[in-house]
């Protein structure tokens, strides 16, 4: 059976997966923070550089945010690892999702919890970081959890620009193994599930948790 | 700098034509050969047979009576088979396939191209949606159990690609543990990684692997010599081809399974092409350019 | 734009506002103008390089490739719309030997790449061409989000709108189809319109089944006429390509829902905050 003859192979692979998955969530989650609160400040160049930002990352597919890191960016004198690049594109493809996934979490808070927090006197600051966003985290972490699922996806991209992970090795087993190919399919998408079920459940369960309380 | 400057003349007087004359398509792949004036002969120059005749019920008697042929090719490999503005791929691959059509009775026009990437050949010859494939296709035993093969036309090898200034690389087993460029899912991708001990840094095209060339981040690219001789080509002076091939790649022309006279058909077809001096013209035409035309390869008869 | 989250600004918050604004605005104006002088220095905008679009076949290539961007998203869409409400309506089912199986299903599909998929679909069934697998992927794929985001929106719903349904005589698909369908799907609109976004993107992942359209033909351009010569032109046009597509389809979603006098209700509230923006 090739996927139990291959099992190093896939697992090398998934653990490059992997860590494009955790690497790109360590960086993208902050940037997107940073994006969702420039787009709710007060400041116009702040909110229009996000709002920019966000448009074009979310309306350009990710191959050529791919192409933008590993072929524009040396041409600008910046060349770096291979690692370095990848994770850098699916950080700037992602962070927008990650925004989007915040902001709506934020929106999901009631107003009148805005507005009391602001009645009694609290600035901008206090009011996003002690009342808004606490409230908020319980409804966004089943979307971000969406977006990690996305993100998993993704990181089948960098197959094509020298990274080696789980798609990559489907594809070097199909070539070695022509006559099972379906079979040599099936692992790999098995070791993607192994990834994206359990998040998809965690996020349902969270869901439901809110659900209730609410 | 050769191939690129006569690809962009080609491109160029192509424009040309299609402003002028709105002529076909393809006809000027070959920038000078005004001579092709037959209608059908296309770039390469080849008579198309007059109604040829088969016997009954066979492949060649339905596409001859089609009057079209679906191949599969690269667009993406210079030399062999790189896609033209016009949609019709252009090199030796694309040659050996005007060469069987029109011996079918089809001329250059009527030839459907469709592109064929690694997952896709053989199911698509499995399932009809191409009648051969002829995209730099080495004949191995694994898809011999699943496609026919002609041929071969051409035996390529592998070879190894590096910065024109590097000395330390001679031989492949100099790549050991360093960091080396190829197609993922290719054959010389997993031969370099096997035999050699390279560590791969998988890409989907090999021209991308030129950049990190450039740049130092792999120390060397590998695939088949041809292919490789394309982009020293294209970049004069930048890069250099090291030692001898270490592989044999016997590129064939891929068939459904189990049509024998198809099979048998196509290995005249080549023969014939071998004996009266057509398959050296077609090489000088389009590989040639780059790569002394070697001799015919003998074809193998399973 | 009025928030409830900080005051309207006195004169002093203003001018603080107004510098922070020009501050921000000038860095990123100059990192930009600095990107484009060095692209400059090295000779990216010479005029050697964009002369490839004086000529027709290069706009004919990346045309045909926009078409098939264009027909691929246009069939997906419609496809992953109609099995999207299947999806939702089986894995809302009362019926367990219904509802699980499909929610199994459901999660095998979420849960692989879109590009595996099309080869899946590609080797699993013999004689489907390299377009059908495309659209076919993206249909089933973008149909589970769909049916999930349509569920969620169901879910959302307050409970009168069915009771109500039921209790005036509607069958139970009636009143999925009927009443709590067109709000949910109102309601969800955002998302759904984002994931079409996401889908039409998707369309540039069928070069793996040999599916051309418009970023591998901007690639075969590029491998034809000199990739280090004439790649980063191309580049840009495909961005810009992209950018003018997506935008159109998201601008279009928009008016159509205020036409209809929608109203993007409950889940986001603030309509410029939705994923519409």
């Amino acid at each position: 059976m090739v996927i139990f003859d291959n099992l190093p192979l896939y697992f090398e692979a998934f653990l490059q997966t992997l860590s494009l998955l955790l690497l790109a969530t360590l960086f993208a989650l902050p940037l997107g923070v940073v994006i969702a609160a420039m787009r709710i400040s007060p400041v116009g160049s702040l909110r229009a550089t996000a709002t920019v930002y966000t448009e074009i990352l979310r309306n350009t597919p990710l191959v050529l945010v791919f192409i933008f890191c590993f072929v524009v960016l040396p041409i600008l004198g910046v060349v770096l690892p291979f690692m370095f690049s990848a994770v850098l594109a699916l950080t700037l493809y992602t962070a927008p999702f990650f925004a989007e996934a915040i902001r709506s979490g934020v929106n999901g808070v009631p107003v009148g919890q805005a507005e009391a927090a602001r009645s009694v006197g609290m600035t901008f600051g206090q009011t996003v970081t002690l009342v808004v966003l606490p409230q908020a985290i319980r409804s966004v972490v089943p979307p971000l959890i969406n977006v990690m699922i996305a993100l998993t996806k993704n990181t089948s991209i960098a197959g094509g620009f020298f990274i080696f992970e789980l798609f990559g090795s489907g594809r070097r087993l199909i070539n070695a193994n022509g006559d099972q190919v379906i079979a040599v399919l099936v692992g790999v998408a098995i070791f993607y599930l192994l990834i994206t079920i359990p998040l998809g459940q965690l996020a349902d369960a969270l869901e439901r948790r809110v659900a209730i309380k609410r | 700098m050769k191939t690129r400057k006569t690809l962009i003349g080609t491109a160029a007087f192509a424009v040309a034509v299609a402003l002028t004359a709105c002529g076909a398509p393809g006809s000027a792949t070959t920038g000078g050969s005004t001579s092709t004036s037959a209608a059908g002969a296309g770039p390469y120059d080849l008579a198309v047979v007059e109604s040829p005749t088969f016997e009954a019920g066979t492949t060649m008697a339905k596409l001859a009576e089609a009057g079209t042929i679906t191949i599969g090719t690269k667009f993406d490999q210079p030399l062999f088979g790189l896609r033209g503005l016009d949609g019709k791929p252009v090199g030796f691959d694309a040659a050996m396939g005007s060469l069987v059509a029109a011996k079918l009775g089809i001329p250059f026009d009527r030839i459907e191209w469709t592109e064929t990437v690694s997952a896709n050949r053989e199911p698509f010859l499995q399932s009809g949606q191409v009648d051969a494939v002829i995209a730099t296709y080495t004949i191995n035993d694994k898809r011999k159990q699943v496609v026919d093969f002609a041929g071969p036309y051409f035996v390529a090898g592998q070879s190894i690609l590096v910065l024109d200034g590097n000395t330390e690389i001679t031989k492949p087993e100099d790549l050991a543990g360093k960091p080396v460029c190829s197609v993922e899912g290719s054959t010389p991708a997993a031969n370099i990684v096997e035999k050699y001990g390279a560590v791969l840094q998988p890409t989907d095209v090999y021209s991308k692997c030129l950049d990190p060339l450039k740049n130092g981040q792999v120390v060397a690219m590998t695939t088949d010599n041809v292919i490789l001789s394309g982009f020293v080509d294209q970049n004069p002076g930048v890069f250099k081809l090291v030692g001898d091939t270490f592989t044999e790649e016997p590129y064939g022309i891929g068939l459904p399974k189990d049509d024998t006279a198809m099979r048998t058909f196509v290995n005249e077809t080549l023969q014939a092409a071998y004996d009266d001096g057509t398959w050296a013209r077609l090489f000088e035409q389009t590989a040639g350019t780059v790569i002394p035309v070697p001799t015919p390869p003998t074809i193998e008869q399973y | 734009m009025t928030s409830v989250l900080y005051d309207v600004p006195g004169p002093r918050a203003r001018v603080r506002a107004r510098i922070t604004s020009w501050v921000t605005g000038l860095i990123v104006v100059g990192a930009l103008a600095y990107a484009a002088l060095t692209l400059g220095e090295k000779g990216m905008w010479d005029a050697s390089r964009w002369m490839i679009f004086n000529d027709p076949l290069v706009w004919a290539a990346l045309l045909r490739g926009l078409l098939v961007v264009v027909q691929s998203a246009l069939v997906a869409t419609v496809l992953a719309l109609l099995l999207g409400m299947v999806f939702s309506l089986l894995r809302m089912s009362s019926h367990r030997i219904i509802r699980i199986p499909t929610t199994v299903v459901l999660e095998f599909f979420r849960g692989m790449p879109v590009l595996l998929m099309m080869l899946f679909i590609l080797l699993a069934f013999p004689g489907i061409s390299a377009f059908w697998a495309v659209v076919s992927a993206l249909a089933v794929y973008n149909g589970a989000i769909i049916g999930e985001a349509l569920r969620s929106g169901v879910v959302a719903l307050p409970k009168g709108q069915r009771e109500a349904g039921l209790a005036i005589g509607m069958r139970p698909l009636q009143t999925r189809l009927q009443i709590e369908f067109p709000q949910a799907f109102r309601n969800m609109l955002p998302i759904i319109v984002a994931q079409i976004v996401v889908l039409t993107k998707d369309t540039a992942l069928g070069y793996i089944v040999g599916a051309v359209s418009l970023i591998r033909e901007g690639e075969l351009l590029g491998e034809f006429l000199g990739r280090q010569q004439y790649f980063f032109p191309i580049f840009l046009v495909m961005v810009a390509m992209y950018l003018a597509l997506n935008l159109t389809i998201s601008t279009v979603a928009r008016q159509l829902a205020k036409r209809r006098g929608v109203k993007v209700a409950s889940v986001v509230q603030d309509e410029s905050l939705s994923a519409l923006t």
